[in-house]
């Protein structure tokens, strides 16, 4: 009995620290229309700036919490100057964009986190004052734990009376509603976007420091709690701050008697709990319905059209250069080009599921990885051929997607996209965690084409075939009644509707379409590199492809084949810095990367193809 | 007053300048994309008048509306209000000169109450007006007493678009525009509407309004645009208005 009363206490406890990043992001989404996917960073830093601070003042209790609050207003701080050097710049650009740039920030601070703090992880100071702990019939609980469940609902208390109180909280109530009806009311929102950024970013920072004596401070805690805070603010209500907490103690008991019944089922319970979350209540358990969650504007504006002959011309020329490749390059290009054309799949498999179909997705990478592992997995375990591999690895994809897809299309724009990641980051666990299957950490080697193939011109003609003869049926289907009727939907609900099409249906079939290319991509792509592992299915990879997307524009399909092959050649450029002869010990391609998508971002609101489709709309037009 | 046109200094008369009017349009040409909204529109309204913009759907009544208080940028031409430029300006700055806006969808908040609706929209008191409280509204809008503590997304819709320019008039604004403020209203709603117009005029407030509804806009305003295809096509004061100009632009 007493163990069963401390694993609730300390389920609530681990809620805390849950729910006040998830609060933060809520916050600032709300306001900002901003996906942060930086919120995880602030977390990160403010985990660390505590664990300095507090090493650095003289022990005490006073001094201790002083610390915990330091860092969270420092974190405070630290948003507030993103918000005003980089995202005020980026509000009149489309929200991928700005959610592109908190991207570019999630990267930046990753590798100054390394720099600064150091890669060794940190074991976080005891409480004073708060380091005993209760004997619970029995069973003992850590004091500090019942301090973090008396804070968090007073946090709660508190935002509660901010919000509905005061005169900045109706405001911020007024800005998430209606942005522009606020301004014609006379309300300057620049004063009132940075001060939400601010109290987002404490609450993110807080939620670090008040964890430090439970969990420490790491450099991967910064992906781990976004994932988490993404399910938590889709389970809770997007925008509901009660819906929050609830969502928080769901999902830290659900953690806490999970590790007593099965340890590795947790991830399992969580994409339970949120799949039955979801299928009683589709807005979360507080969360009211969007009654006009409408599109990014970019994603609706261009409709689709076949590219006019000029256009198509300048295609087949490169196409040609692509197949005449070998008796110019050398293997290296070979297989730098290779990789571009599988990358090119995937980020039209995406594309596929964005543009036309409306639905975006920030989890992309477990269907790429997924199928990368699906075709390793049966090599390793059952020797099928690579033929077998690369076609069954679609099939596996379009499944996994038809399972995913079946909640998300559910849900509709950044809410869909949020519960893709959620998904994808379960399904990376799953392939982490399950190191006897799947070879966790270490990956499967020795996946290696078959031996017709395995010549390097003759596998580069293979991925050719396989990368563009996907690239090639996907626009196939754009311009089938199943195109026309994707995009249908993706304008307008009611009237597809009204024409007796089944919208859902439509959404759940296209996902499950993407799907299937995405793994194909992965497929091939195991093969070109003789491994897989598990960062192929992680948020980076997603966002790599997402990147791509964006960089290329959702506007055209020339989009993400532009942006794919700038990606790829950009990776390769970093990777060829000397950083070595510099003395670096870390290789910071994080950080290039990431000052490079802040550029891009600012120069290109509208994504290099868009930008350069715009510039020579006379020479590629239609004649009018 | 002098101003150089073409090379050439041209004198302009006294009642053209543009600071004996509260607002002016003058050549405004505006665009959606691609699509033009507005040719060359050009208006302008004295303190203290009650004008109209009547015309058809879709000629462009509310996207006049939408760039004089800032929500969409004219490609070109200029907007006056008392006197200085606001062409391009952002919303809130325009709003805080002393323009109030009131949407045709009527835009409340609907997740914040009557009285948190009108706090959002409460600005500093403006020198030669009375302010307006809360408790001046109720008066003017007796509908609206009572409820002060309802969800705006519970109140009739009548209800609502009495808070819409409640909200507004809580920023002391000199002049408010409002976007077809009789639409969908019951007749018995619209008779209240006039009253409070009327008052506005009472207090000093000038009003433009865009309409559809003739009957309406004869009862309360000074001064009728008609508009057409983007432009004014006929200006004159209501009484003025003849039958044959409606019929050409106003009949369905």
């Amino acid at each position: 009995m007493g163990a069963f009363i401390v694993q609730f206490l300390t389920g609530l406890s681990d809620a805390a620290s849950l729910f006040f990043v998830a609060a933060g992001l809520s916050l600032i989404f709300g306001v900002s229309r901003v996906v942060n996917m930086a919120h995880g960073s602030f977390y990160m830093v403010g985990a660390y700036v505590a664990y300095f601070v507090v090493s650095f003042l003289p022990k005490g209790i006073f001094t201790f919490w002083s610390g915990i609050i330091i860092a969270a207003l420092a974190v405070g701080v630290l948003g507030v100057i993103i918000e005003i050097l980089l995202m005020r710049r980026l509000y009149k650009a489309p929200e991928l964009f700005m959610l592109m740039a908190t991207f570019a920030v999630l990267l930046v601070i990753a590798d100054l986190s390394l720099w600064l703090f150091g890669a060794e992880d940190k074991i976080g100071p005891r409480a004073p004052g708060l380091d005993g702990s209760y004997n619970i019939m029995g069973a003992l609980i850590p004091q500090y734990d019942i301090a973090l469940i008396v804070v968090a609902p007073l946090i709660l208390i508190g935002l509660w009376l901010l919000l509905n109180k005061t005169r900045w909280g109706i405001l911020i109530r007024a800005a998430t509603e209606d942005r522009d009806m606020l301004a014609a009311l006379g309300v300057n929102q620049k004063w009132l976007f940075s001060s939400v950024f601010f109290l987002g970013s404490c609450l993110a920072g807080l939620g670090g420091a008040i964890q430090l004596p439970k969990g420490g401070a790491d450099l991967l805690m910064d992906l781990n709690v976004i994932a988490t805070a993404f399910v938590i603010v889709v389970v809770g209500g997007m925008g509901s701050i009660g819906g929050a907490f609830l969502a928080s103690v769901l999902i830290g008991e659900l953690s806490s008697f999970g590790v007593l019944v099965l340890p590795q089922s947790t991830l399992v319970m969580m994409f339970l709990v949120m799949a039955v979350v979801l299928i009683v209540r589709p807005y979360g358990l507080l969360g009211k319905p969007e009654a006009e969650e409408h599109l990014p504007p970019e994603l609706v504006e261009s409709p689709l059209r076949p590219a006019p002959l000029k256009f198509r011309l300048v295609g087949l020329g490169v196409l040609v250069v692509l197949i005449l490749l070998p008796f110019f390059a050398g293997s290296f290009q070979l297989v730098l080009f290779g990789e571009i054309a599988i990358f090119a799949l995937a980020c039209m498999s995406l594309f596929f599921m964005m543009g036309p179909g409306g639905m975006v997705s920030f989890g992309h990478a477990a269907f790429f990885g997924g199928g990368a592992y699906a075709a390793a997995l049966l090599v390793h375990y059952t020797n099928s051929p690579m033929e077998l591999a690369i076609a069954l690895a679609p099939l596996c994809m379009g499944l996994l997607a038809l399972i995913i897809g079946w909640f998300c299309v559910r849900l509709s724009g950044v809410y869909l996209a949020m519960l893709t990641l959620a998904f994808a980051q379960i399904c990376w666990s799953i392939v982490f965690q399950w190191s006897g299957f799947t070879g966790g950490d270490d990956g499967i080697l020795g996946i290696w084409p078959a031996k017709w193939a395995s010549n390097e011109v003759v596998f580069y003609y293979l991925t050719l075939l396989v990368s563009i003869g996907g690239i090639m049926i996907l626009r196939y289907l754009l311009f089938t009644p199943f195109g026309y009727t994707m995009r249908a939907c993706r304008d307008s609900h009611l009237r597809p509707d009204s024409i007796g099409i089944n919208v859902k249906r439509q959404q759940w079939f296209s996902f499950a379409v993407a799907g299937v290319f995405a793994g194909l991509a992965g497929g091939i792509y195991v093969f070109s590199k003789g491994s897989v592992f598990p960062t192929e299915m992680s948020i980076s990879r997603s966002f790599d492809i997402l990147l791509s997307v964006l960089l290329g524009g959702v506007h055209s399909m020339s989009g993400p084949l532009v942006g794919s092959t700038v990606f790829i050649w950009l990776e390769h450029q970093i990777s060829q810095i000397p950083f070595y002869k510099w003395g670096l010990q870390i290789q910071p391609w994080r950080l290039i990367l990431g000052g490079i998508y802040i550029l891009l971002v600012m120069a290109f609101p509208q994504g290099i193809a868009g930008y350069f489709g715009r510039r020579f709309e006379g020479t590629f037009s239609v004649n009018k | 007053m002098q101003q150089v046109h073409n090379g050439i200094a041209i004198l302009i008369p006294m009642e053209n300048r543009q600071d004996r009017h509260i607002l002016s349009l003058k050549d405004v040409n505006t665009f959606y994309g691609k699509a033009q909204i507005l040719f060359d529109m050009s208006l302008a309204m004295s303190r203290g008048e009650v004008a109209v913009l009547l015309g058809r759907n879709g000629v462009g009544k509310s996207t006049t509306f939408k760039s004089i208080i800032g929500l969409v940028v004219p490609k070109s031409g200029s907007i006056y209000f008392k006197g200085e430029e606001i062409t391009g300006l952002p919303p809130y700055k325009v709003c805080s000169m002393g323009l109030g806006y009131v949407p045709e969808d009527r835009r409340i908040f609907t997740g914040l109450t009557v009285m948190e609706n009108l706090e959002v929209g409460r600005r500093l008191p403006r020198e030669g007006f009375e302010p307006w409280t809360s408790e001046r509204l109720f008066e003017l809008f007796p509908n609206l007493r009572g409820l002060g503590k309802h969800l705006g997304g519970q109140i009739s819709g009548g209800e609502q678009q009495m808070l819409t320019i409640a909200r507004t008039l809580m920023g002391n604004p000199e002049m408010i525009i409002l976007d077809e403020p009789s639409e969908g209203l019951a007749p018995v709603i619209v008779d209240q509407l006039a009253n409070t117009i009327r008052n506005l005029k009472e207090n000093k407030v000038a009003v433009l309004l865009a309409e559809q509804n003739l009957n309406f806009a004869r009862r309360i305003c000074d001064r009728v645009f008609i508009i057409d295809h983007g432009r004014v096509c006929h200006e004159s004061t209501m009484a003025g208005l003849t039958g044959d100009v409606c019929e050409m632009y106003l009949a369905v």
